[in-house]
């Protein structure tokens, strides 16, 4: 399935892309990419083989579910859960089922999250990983509920919980029934927790809002990458309560990291044999 | 009254707070202060009181009721010493098996530098995953604003109440209008669209009862309405006083994993 999704992906790239924005006709657009840190345009095999890695700068560009299982899970040893993708549609919200369609081409996923077992560096973990490119991994009641059920499931084996957090928050179209996810699945890591098991999180950009304010802050080891925007409140909305403008790295990883609200920070190249230390001290 | 009256109503100044509900409902009520690490949080109203002769646990989002208090108040939103505050109460309340009563009046959990620094999301979080585990009977109720995860914050409970008037919301309605339609100036077509009125939210299972208000609003007779949350309060904890630990982590638990 995972190759599956990658290969599908592939294609959506070259399809989807125009280039149009190049100025030089005779290279493919696909080939280069601009990067969010430094605005240069850099190549994309460049950036791929640097595992998503700015060669000018060392930005890091946002990974999709998919790749970051591939960077992570022992190879062919990640198997997805069997989700029921049924969505809600509590406030009857205009356009909100087009908009699912169309967040489902862009991710190449049925929802903003994906659950599964695995191994890491052969350590057995559960992971969930967050998917910012589907309306912006934000947590309606199908997020809700497959993360609480894979930590059902970790807490019934007795496996370690891994959750890649990727989210601008609630999802607002769900309304009330959104909001009450998060208590639906911090309370699920309250028991995985009171069984004495142990639940990871690594904060990647952005991890904004109910999600930060329930699982994102809720982890035995808190990890983040490095420049990964991580906070509670929107930074206009800050700005606009307090009327001045914010430093640049107001709400950074670092930040964090400095107010002591995050355990480490870790690149890209270690994560996987960070993971699986941290697993290997906790069996 | 639609959406977007309630809204009004509930933040109305002179909708009855939490201040004066505690005093109404409340015996010999003994106000505990402070988070036990930064500062005292006057956002948050923490103590115990007697309701008829039994002890519980009050937590209360307080707006303020004239400018200088609501000043000190920060209108009722709340800081993160402001939720460790509670969660050290509420801990207190489990120790010595008081049953825990959460009064809901805020916009929202505050947004600024401090409660960022502070870890807002971190407080927020430590509270719901905590309030889910507590051992003794809890019950929240939506007496005025309910908002977002500031409000849920003190609303894990076994029992959610909500009065008539009350809304309960994942965002203010100015901030829903602002990020899904790029216009705050459409709040009052926001309101109606977010369901967060106590009917609306009584149908799709997010409260568990609707408790009704004196004709016209809680404010046309503020102590019939202290009256009826009071008697509410007693009838309920009577029935959950009676039940087991186990039950009332698992009866909390399921209340919340059906959604
Ligand atoms: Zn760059």
């Amino acid at each position: 399935m995972l190759k599956e999704i990658m290969e599908k992906k592939k294609v959506q790239v070259k399809k989807g892309k125009n280039n149009r924005k190049m100025p030089k006709v005779d290279i493919p657009a696909d080939m280069f990419t601009k990067c969010p840190g430094c605005g240069k345009g850099v190549y994309r095999k460049d950036v791929e083989s640097a595992k998503k890695t700015c060669p000018n700068c060392g930005k890091l560009f946002r990974m999709s579910a998919v790749e970051r299982i591939a960077l992570i899970a022992d190879e062919g040893t990640y198997v997805p859960f069997k989700n029921d993708i049924k969505h809600a549609d509590p406030l009857g919200f205009p356009e909100y089922e087009a908009k699912l369609s169309k967040a489902a081409a862009a991710s190449g996923l049925p929802e903003a999250v994906v659950s599964g077992k695995c191994e890491i560096s052969g350590e057995k973990a559960i992971i969930c990983v967050m998917e910012s490119k589907f309306m912006m991994g934000s947590m309606g009641s199908v997020v809700g509920e497959i993360l609480t059920s894979a930590i059902e499931e970790a807490t019934e084996r007795r496996h370690p919980v891994i959750i890649f957090t990727a989210s601008g928050g609630a999802r607002m179209q769900e309304g009330m029934v959104s909001l009450m996810q998060m208590a639906k699945v911090s309370g699920a890591l309250a028991k995985h927790n009171e069984a004495g098991l142990l639940y990871i999180t690594v904060l990647t950009d952005p991890t904004t809002g109910g999600v930060t304010a329930s699982f994102a802050s809720l982890g035995d080891i808190i990890l983040a990458e490095k420049g990964a925007l991580v906070g509670f409140a929107g930074r206009r909305v800050i700005e606009q309560t307090i009327r001045q403008k914010l430093p640049e790295n107001f709400q950074s990883a670092e930040f964090l990291l400095e107010r002591g609200f995050i355990d480490a920070i870790v690149d890209r190249d270690n994560q996987k044999e960070m993971l699986a230390k941290l697993l290997k001290m906790h069996k | 009254m639609n959406a977007w009256e309630k809204v009004n109503m509930a933040r109305g100044a002179d909708r009855p707070t939490s201040q004066f509900y505690i005093s109404a409902i409340f015996d010999s009520f003994v106000e505990l202060h402070g988070d036990r690490n930064f500062r005292d949080d006057q956002a948050i109203i923490g103590g115990i009181g007697l309701l008829n002769g039994r002890a519980v646990t009050i937590i209360a989002q307080e707006k303020g009721i004239n400018l200088q208090e609501k000043s000190l108040r920060n209108f009722g939103a709340v800081h993160p010493e402001g939720y460790r505050k509670s969660l050290r109460l509420m801990k207190q309340a489990e120790k010595f098996g008081r049953p825990i009563v959460c009064f809901v009046d805020t916009q929202g959990a505050y947004c600024g530098v401090g409660a960022e620094e502070r870890g807002q999301g971190e407080a927020i979080a430590r509270n719901l995953a905590e309030m889910m585990q507590l051992k003794v009977p809890v019950i929240s109720i939506i007496l005025g604003e309910g908002g977002s995860g500031g409000a849920l914050a003190i609303a894990v409970a076994n029992k959610v109440f909500m009065l008539e008037n009350a809304v309960y919301s994942i965002l203010s309605p100015e901030g829903f209008a602002s990020i899904l339609w790029k216009d705050s100036k459409r709040a009052e077509e926001a309101a109606e669209a977010m369901k967060i009125t106590a009917s609306d939210l009584f149908e799709l299972g997010i409260i568990d009862e609707i408790l009704p208000e004196p004709k016209g609003g809680a404010q046309n007779a503020s102590s019939e309405m202290a009256e009826r949350i009071k008697e509410k309060l007693e009838n309920e904890l009577n029935h959950l006083s009676r039940k087991s630990e186990d039950w009332l982590q698992k009866h909390r638990y399921k209340r919340f994993r059906k959604f």
